[in-house]
């Protein structure tokens, strides 16, 4: 399997990546040699092999439901380009 | 618009699971906070963080698979995945919304409705999956900037997505009311719409019948039960137009304006999301054991078919008013709360007043059963008057409007008014047959003409003595008196 440059464009505008021309086409030679190598290890037989959500083989751990945080919006504003009321801004989107 | 088309619709139902902390932090979930008080380092992705999962939330999506499969545990997945849905958008500041895919924590389930048009059906689920919410943007303007407010960013969702099992907007309502039902029996949601605690998306197609599922479109985030039958009712009818017309439905995802009651695109499929899932390298796999469901089945409440099954089985109910007796937890206790106070053998009556009467004042004055001004020991202890006589069944209703308007306070409540108005039924002998000799001297030709055989004189007769007794007089003597002194 090998990735077109179109395909090399569209995945770098889902990930919001700008790429030059020249830049994509670094990418997609550095992608297709992964892609390569994925292609060998397809060629390993792994019917009936669970597949692996988590490299580790513990369990999740969970917390009880209970509110631990206190209020620090303050402090975390404190790095934030603007705000007002307590708002992060951002520029516009609409969707 | 032609007959003979089929509307195909299933639901995405998000809920907001009742938890007090969120599903990867330990921020409050309490709403209507000042903006950004109750997000942590967590649910604004500051570097470094990590989740760690709610056990509230797991037990809750538990509580669900299992009150939606007859409390049986064979729909839910003794180990699933957490995964990431990546998309850009500022209310969603990791870049990727914690959610589940290939192994959802519910798969399967079933929820009953009645249609209109096909009697009582069966939903099924095709399954349900834990995620966490976005933040909410705030449009309006900031300088021609948008505010962002992260204190709903990680509150516990359960997505649940129906199998495309409804055939109208009247059906897709009925689901969406059971499964709101569903979610505040067993409490893992407050249902509140207004709030968001309950969105529904719903996909729309249209096919002739026996033909293979058309194209859908998704009509995104309906807030109430009004919007979401008014938003399928004007989608189906554009797209069958549509087709009539000879075009072809295009797969897209659309808004639904209730100002205008239309439709409108909000995008194609050629822009859809690419989402991108993955495993969230973040999260190990969450594993449920058999103890964990044997204690969450332990402590779950009747559900609502078994519920509807006893009633009709102990109380002789029909399965339409069990329907009805069921539609939420708080019903289902006035009723039986009633039945307690009367006895089994008054529940066909409990149910018809509370169907008759009560369903109408509650309506009339856009109540629900917890805030109905008649309690359920109120309207007990009027019928214990209908039923030792005391009171007429007409009069009773005056009784009940004035309980209803607060006329009297307490358990006594229809006695207070009942003697308070003089409204009780006159059982004496003598002071009915008073009334009836009376009547029969002023009548002398309704007497003459049912004694020539006209039968509907007697009952113009009744009528005559029951408004001179100013509708006291006890109806089954005033008719045994009557036909004695006609005889």
């Amino acid at each position: 399997m090998s990735l077109s440059i179109e395909e090399v464009h569209r995945i770098a505008l889902l990930a919001r990546i700008e790429v030059s021309d020249a830049e994509a086409l670094a990418a997609q030679r550095q992608l297709n040699e992964i892609f390569s190598l994925i292609g060998e290890m397809q060629a390993v037989d792994t019917e009936g092999i669970q597949p692996m959500a988590h490299a580790q083989s513990a369990l999740l751990r969970l917390r009880d439901d209970v509110v631990t945080e206190v209020d620090q919006h303050a402090l975390f504003q404190s790095i934030a380009p603007q705000v007002e009321g307590g708002l992060y801004l951002v520029p516009k989107v609409i969707e | 618009m032609s007959a003979n088309w089929e509307i195909v619709i299933g639901l995405e139902t998000h809920v907001q699971l009742s938890t007090d902390s969120k599903i990867f932090s330990g921020s409050s979930t309490a709403f209507g906070a000042a903006p950004n008080t109750q997000a942590s380092a967590v649910d604004i992705a500051l570097p470094g963080v990590l989740p760690v999962a709610n056990r509230g939330a797991v037990e809750r999506a538990i509580r669900f698979g299992l009150g939606v499969n007859g409390g049986l545990a064979d729909n839910i997945n003794r180990r699933s995945e957490f995964a990431r849905k990546n998309y850009f958008y500022p209310d969603l500041p990791k870049g990727y919304q914690i959610s589940q895919l290939d192994l959802p924590i519910v798969n399967g389930g079933e929820i009953a409705i009645v249609s209109p048009t096909r009697g009582e059906i069966k939903v099924r689920l095709t399954r349900a999956h834990l995620e966490e919410d976005a933040g909410k943007s705030l449009h309006e303007d900031f300088h021609g900037m948008s505010g962002i407010d992260l204190n709903r960013a990680g509150t516990p969702l359960l997505e649940i997505v129906s199998e495309p099992d409804m055939r109208s907007a009247e059906e897709a309502v009925a689901y969406a009311r059971a499964l709101h039902a569903m979610v505040r029996w067993i409490g893992i949601c407050d249902g509140n719409m207004q709030e968001g605690s309950f969105r529904c998306d719903a996909n729309v197609s249209v096919r002739r019948p026996g033909e293979a599922l058309g194209t859908r479109r998704e009509v995104k985030n309906l807030n109430s039960f009004r919007f979401l039958q008014q938003a399928i009712e004007y989608e189906a009818r554009w797209q069958i137009e549509t087709l009539e017309d000879g075009g072809r439905i295009q797969q897209a995802t659309v808004l639904f304006d209730p100002d205008s009651g239309k439709t409108r695109v909000m995008r194609s499929k050629e822009d859809a999301h690419d989402y991108r899932y993955f495993p969230d390298p973040d999260l190990l796999p969450l594993v449920v054991d058999e103890a964990w469901l044997d204690r969450v089945r332990g402590e779950l409440p009747e559900l609502p078919q078994q519920k509807r099954d006893r009633y009709v089985s102990a109380y002789a109910l029909s399965s339409a008013d069990a329907v009805a007796l069921t539609q939420s937890r708080e019903t289902a206790e006035y009723f039986e709360d009633m039945v307690d106070v009367l006895g089994d053998d008054a529940a066909k009556t409990v149910a018809n007043w509370m169907m008759g009467e009560l369903a109408a004042a509650l309506n009339r004055d856009n109540l629900d059963i917890p805030r109905s001004p008649v309690t359920s020991r109120q309207l007990a202890g009027l019928l214990r008057r209908i039923r030792d006589n005391t009171v007429s069944g007409k009069l009773a209703k005056d009784v009940f409007d004035a309980m209803w308007q607060g006329d009297a306070r307490g358990e006594d409540a229809a006695d207070l008014i009942i003697e308070k108005r003089g409204l009780k039924q006159i059982s004496d002998v003598g002071a009915i047959e008073t009334i009836v000799d009376q009547v029969l001297a002023a009548n002398s030709k309704s007497v003459e003409e049912f004694r020539a055989g006209k039968d509907k004189a007697f009952n113009a007769l009744v009528g005559q003595v029951m408004k001179a007794s100013k509708g006291k007089a006890n109806p089954a003597q005033v008719n045994e008196i009557l036909r004695r002194k006609l005889s």
